[in-house]
């Protein structure tokens, strides 16, 4: 992926149109595979802390229980509530699936294996996570109920509260950086480990960052979690109050594609910390060794990286899950709000100056 | 390019086909979905013309914070639309005025445009290599600054005059402190009492 096709059959329009379309296809069911693996990993980690043992029935050690849910979510019947928005209500998990997947064309996976090398990839990755929120408020409203248009309400208050904060986190990223570019970033994070952007990015001459880029971490990370609506911040699902949120009508094949987009954003976010944050498909030791390797085996290599890290924060994410209690609705907010936003702007501005009067500026 | 030429019909039938459906939807949520499809194949020409920043700001801003508040308030009231077409015939005078002003003033500028062409005259700010978004940049704090400043302060005193229109001090309302819950220590928040046998506690 990525490389330059001029000249050949692959850089005529048909030629173009066929290659991004495998690459497509190719992301999207690495994906969805690694949602089954994620969902799995979630029930059984979840399962460990509780000291249960989680899905052990179907296949060895319960590794086929995923596809035996898949099948029963398929083969039932898709329930419409009476007086529904029909095309709004079956669109909106359609619209969130949709979303999920197309966020991860601008992904950098490994050196080069990019869908759509953009130049403005962080705002695209934002800007598609931004939209997110409108498959819960379609879904919640089109279901023409309460209980999934309150959930649906206090979802969207909550990812749009989130988002602030994740977007002054971002862009104290982009100002380190210097660019928008997601490959750039994570060239720019190569060598040692301490040239990843948590520790300021840019070796010991940026090490004081680290002051300000650890904690920012820490917010994108807790951030993540409310723009997923995972626990401690599942209040459009908090099961205690509002049954399921604004997918308590949904049955059968949208929920499943609700799911879906939920572990997708996931795993999404997995990657974008890691991609922002902790040096993307970089290993955390200098490797001059890949220049004597086959190019594919070089991105095999920094896919590795990748996906190793990714898994080592859904892990984190799980954890959390099992481990911390649900957030009341109005500490939510005083977090969002009080907390985040003050903090991370004024990261912001400290991260801007020492880009203009440090030694990097 | 072949494929340009057609993602452009594809997105500009798109934005002008959903803009016809916002005003003709009979369900508001429906018209706003349709506003949010129209920005959306917006920033898809934006795209094809290679300003990838501007679409990007556009699909954040627009479709991510305006229209999600759009659709917030559209939801919650209870917009009766056969009382707001009541009025129809009494509005279109000044309706079709607006139009026909628009209308002549969109034909004039696409004439201009197509006689001479949309950048003739217009002399790059930047040198081509940098990104768009750099070029933005550039301009906008060195040149605009001040603009820009006032364009921020605008914003600041709407949002000061937001927080003071609703905020209201209740008197009486008990709130949490979480500083305080978490200063709190055994020896301020509970007492051992040592009770006696058969003899309870008396206070």
């Amino acid at each position: 992926m990525g490389a330059s096709h001029a000249g050949t059959f692959w850089g005529t329009p048909g030629g173009w149109t066929l290659l991004t379309a495998g690459q497509i296809l190719l992301v999207a069911v690495g994906v969805l595979l690694s949602v089954v693996v994620v969902l799995y990993a979630d029930r059984k980690i979840w399962a460990g802390v509780q000291m249960r043992k989680g899905p052990n029935v179907v296949g060895p050690f319960g590794t086929l229980q995923l596809f035996a849910d898949a099948g029963k979510f398929l083969l039932k019947e898709i329930v419409i509530p009476d007086g529904a928005d029909k095309l709004i209500f079956l669109a909106a998990p359609v619209f969130t699936v949709t979303l999920g997947l197309s966020a991860w064309a601008a992904l950098p996976l490994a050196p080069g294996w990019v869908v759509s090398n953009i130049n403005v990839g962080v705002l695209y990755l934002f800007a598609i996570s931004s939209l997110g929120v409108y498959g819960i408020i379609m879904g919640g409203w089109a279901s023409n109920s309460k209980y999934p248009f309150l959930g649906a309400l206090r979802s969207a208050a909550q990812m749009v509260s989130y988002e602030v904060s994740i977007g002054f986190v971002i862009v104290t990223v982009i100002v380190l950086a210097g660019s928008m570019n997601l490959q750039t970033i994570v060239a720019q994070q190569a060598g040692w480990f301490w040239n990843w952007n948590v520790l300021g990015g840019g070796g010991w001459k940026n090490l004081p960052m680290a002051l300000v880029m650890i904690p920012m971490s820490v917010i994108f990370f807790v951030s993540s979690l409310a723009e997923t609506n995972r626990p401690p911040f599942d209040l459009s699902e908090a099961e205690s109050e509002l049954v399921a949120g604004y997918q308590v009508e949904y049955s059968s094949t949208p929920y499943l594609l609700f799911m879906m987009g939920e572990y997708i954003n996931i795993i999404l976010l997995c990657g974008l910390i890691t991609v922002l944050f902790f040096g993307g498909w970089q290993a955390p030791f200098p490797t001059p060794f890949l220049k004597d390797w086959a190019p594919t085996l070089a991105s095999l290599f920094g896919l590795a990286w990748f996906v190793l890290k990714i898994g080592f924060f859904f892990f984190m994410f799980a954890m959390v899950k099992a481990v911390v209690p649900r957030y009341r609705y109005d500490q939510l907010m005083r977090l969002g709000w009080k907390v985040f936003l003050p903090t991370s702007l004024v990261a912001v501005m400290l991260v801007a100056a020492w880009r203009v009067f440090g030694p990097t500026g | 390019m072949a494929l340009q030429a057609i993602a452009f019909y594809i997105l500009a039938a798109a934005t002008l086909g959903a803009g016809l459906l916002v005003i003709t939807a009979r369900n508001p949520v429906h018209s706003v979905l349709f506003l949010i499809a129209a920005f959306f194949a917006a920033a898809g020409l934006f795209v094809l013309l290679g300003a990838e920043f501007l679409a990007m700001i556009l699909v954040v801003v627009y479709v991510g914070a305006v229209a999600v508040l759009f659709l917030f308030v559209v939801m919650m009231l209870d917009v009766d639309f056969s009382a707001l077409r009541a009025g129809f015939s009494r509005y279109l005078p000044v309706g079709a005025v607006v139009a026909t002003i628009l209308v002549v003033e969109m034909v004039a500028v696409s004439v201009g445009v197509a006689q001479r062409g949309a950048a003739a005259g217009a002399t790059p700010l930047a040198p081509t290599s940098v990104t768009n978004a750099e070029a933005i940049g550039r301009v906008l704090y060195t040149d605009y600054v001040y603009f820009f400043q006032a364009a921020g302060m605008i914003l600041l005193v709407a949002m000061i005059g937001a927080i003071v229109l609703t905020l209201r001090h209740r008197a009486g309302v008990r709130r949490q402190s979480i500083v305080d819950q978490t200063a709190r220590t055994p020896a301020a928040g509970m007492r051992l009492v040592q009770i006696k046998s058969g003899e309870g506690l008396r206070e």
